[in-house]
This record gives C-alpha cells, sequence and structure tokens, in this order.
C-alpha cells in the first residue's frame, strides 16, 4: 500500500506548537484587548484545530476528495453560524431578552 | 469497517478500500461538526443577549484546572498520532504502549472533569432549585484564597450595577436567571464532549484489544485510523470549548 506516512519528527513540531497556542491563549485572555480578546482567542482555537486536522488527521496527504468534504464542512458550519448570526445581530437588542424586571416578575408569580 | 484487511469485491485495491473507509468517518465528522456546530451557535447568540451574565459565569470556571485538561487532551491527541504511525511502520511491540497512554490521558481528562463538576456541585452553580451566584462568597470553604473571593463579590457587585442600577434585589434575581443560562450551556457542551471521550475510549479499549494480538501493521490499520480521527475531532471540540467557556471573559474580571 502506497499510503504517506507521516513522520514522528513532524508530529512532535505539532505536539509544540499546540501547547504553544495553549499557553498563548491563555496570555492573551489575562490582558484586555477590548473587543480584540475574543477575535484572538477564535484565532488562536482555529490554528491549532487547522494543525490537528491538517497533521493529526492527514488532510494534507488524504485524496483531493476528502479534503473537499473537510472544507465543506467549514463551509455548512459558516452558513449555519452567519445566517443565524445575521438575524439575531441585525433586530433590536431589546427583542427576546429578558430584562431584569421580567424575570422578578416570572420568578415572583 | 472492514475488520480483516482482505480486500472486498466492490474495490479495485487495498488503498481505494482504505480511502473509502476513511471518507466514510469524514463524512461523519462533518455531521459532527454540525452538531456541535448548533450548540456553538446557541451560546453565541446567548452571550450576545446576556454578555455580563455570561462574563460573570465563566469567571468563576477553574482555568487551572481547564488548561491542565487542554494539555493533557493535546498530548493524548500526540500519543494517538503515534499510535497511528506505529501501526503504519508495522511496529506491532510500541502500538498497544501509545494506544494504552491515549487511553491513560483520556482517563486523566475526564478525572479532571470529576474533580470540575463536583466543584460546580459544591458552589450551588448546578442549574435548578439551588442554583445561587453568591453562594460562594457568602459560604466560604475553609481551603478558600480571600483574595478570589474578594474579586468575585467585586466582580458580581458591578453586574448587579449594569443589570439594574435601581434595583440589586431585581438585578440579582435576573443575574442568577441568565448565569443558569451560561451554566446549562456549560454542563451540556462539556458533558456532551465528556460523552464523547467515553466513546473515544471504548473505541481505544477495542483496538487496543486486537493491537495486543498482533493484528495491525502496515498493510491493514485502517481501525486504528479511523479511531484516531474521531479522537482528534474530539480534541477540537475541546480547544473551541476552552477558548469559549473558559478564556473569553478573563479579562473582564
Amino acid at each position: 500500500m502506497s499510503e504517506h506516512v507521516v513522520s514522528p519528527k513532524i508530529y512532535v513540531v505539532i505536539l509544540f506548537a499546540l501547547l504553544l497556542g495553549t499557553f498563548l491563549t491563555v496570555e492573551a485572555a489575562m490582558r484586555d484587548f477590548g473587543p480584540w480578546n475574543i477575535v484572538i482567542a477564535l484565532a488562536i482555537a482555529t490554528t491549532k484545530a487547522i494543525l490537528v486536522v491538517l497533521y493529526f488527521m492527514h488532510a494534507r496527504y488524504s485524496p483531493k476528495r476528502t479534503q473537499l468534504v473537510i472544507i465543506c464542512s467549514a463551509f455548512w458550519l459558516a452558513i449555519l453560524l452567519a445566517l443565524t448570526a445575521s438575524d439575531y445581530m441585525t433586530r433590536s437588542p431589546r427583542v427576546g431578552r429578558l430584562t431584569p424586571s421580567a424575570v422578578s416578575h416570572v420568578s415572583q408569580a | 469497517m472492514h475488520r480483516t484487511g482482505e480486500l472486498y469485491g466492490q474495490f479495485e485495491t487495498l488503498e481505494q478500500q482504505k480511502d473509502s473507509a476513511t471518507l466514510g468517518m469524514w463524512v461523519f465528522l462533518v455531521t459532527e461538526v454540525l452538531f456541535f456546530g448548533g450548540l456553538f451557535l446557541t451560546y453565541a447568540v446567548n452571550r450576545h443577549f446576556y454578555f455580563t451574565a455570561f462574563g460573570v459565569g465563566g469567571n468563576m470556571l477553574d482555568l487551572t484546572l481547564g488548561a491542565t485538561n487542554t494539555v493533557v487532551l493535546i498530548a493524548s491527541s500526540f500519543t494517538m498520532a503515534m499510535s497511528v504511525w506505529s501501526a503504519q511502520t508495522s511496529r506491532k511491540k510500541l502500538l498497544p504502549v501509545f494506544l494504552l497512554l491515549t487511553l491513560v490521558l483520556g482517563g486523566v481528562f475526564l478525572g479532571i472533569k470529576y474533580v470540575e463538576y463536583k466543584q460546580k456541585f459544591d458552589h450551588h452553580l448546578v442549574p435548578g432549585q439551588s442554583f445561587d451566584l453568591t453562594y460562594r462568597m457568602n459560604h466560604p470553604a475553609p481551603g478558600d484564597d480571600p483574595k478570589e473571593l474578594a474579586a468575585e463579590r467585586r466582580e458580581i457587585e458591578e453586574a448587579l450595577l449594569t443589570e439594574d442600577p435601581a434595583n440589586p434585589q431585581v438585578a440579582l434575581v435576573a443575574l442568577n436567571a441568565h448565569a443558569q443560562l451560561y451554566f446549562s450551556l456549560y454542563f451540556g457542551m462539556t458533558g456532551l464532549h465528556a460523552l464523547h471521550m467515553f466513546v473515544g475510549a471504548g473505541l481505544l479499549i477495542w483496538v487496543l484489544k486486537d493491537s495486543l494480538k498482533g493484528r495491525f501493521s502496515a498493510s491493514y490499520n485502517t481501525p486504528i485510523e479511523i479511531v484516531g480521527l474521531y479522537w482528534h475531532f474530539v480534541d477540537i471540540v475541546w480547544i473551541y470549548l476552552f477558548a469559549l467557556l473558559y478564556l473569553i471573559n478573563r479579562h473582564l474580571g
């Protein structure tokens, strides 16, 4: 069988890259970057996820057909997140939200 | 999944047979991406609506335990990748060692998760009748760090002002209600992740048994490869859970 065998050297490099990413994301979370905190956290998480998919899960060495399925999954997830977000984020911020007085009214009843 | 490594009639070559099995696993993982995607979406929408309460809730998680678990899971993904390599290079003695290491690290993860869940029960942070964000600061245990409790009190007081500055009583009821949403999602998402870990552990035990009989080699290692794909996927879910549940509210505290 002519499958691609990934060498342990690459696995060790990826292991350390993932550990470094974990360290950086914890460090970044402790500092106040305003609206960028969530962007930084998700960017590091996505970088880590891509490393796992490409090397640990061998996507980089997989047939094109398999790679297409992986890209589709990211695309479908993006549709799910983006379309729902575009609905919620364009409404008045109070629609659908339980205000403090409404909550206390319900819990006293 | 073909269990013997022999060529089935519908395939031309063993390589094509293995590629088909791997592709099938990826299609299953796509359904898993969308399954967890729905949960992440629910989290995002509710965090958007109840930003203050989600901030307070997130900062009540134990960051040290969460970060330790991230490292443990990454290490287990590495040993899983090494298991695949051992199988691909016919290292029949080494394969069960790496599989066992992966299984042990998975067990450590679940053990730490148990400690965290126990903590949340002790602090009355499980959604339901006795949920109370202020329980811990009002009932400090002997081992609690007074600095940490003071920070928690300060954060809750600030959150109450954000919710309803005129009426702290009403604000606390609202904050407790919204924080229960956070903790429902915390338990739901980490619970489903833990369930996947148990399934992964079961799969590992299954291939570990076969690996001890020396069944996997360079010519036949599809089950190892596929269990590996599942294990790495569960690792990826945790990478996002750690960022979203534990980290993104830290600086607000």
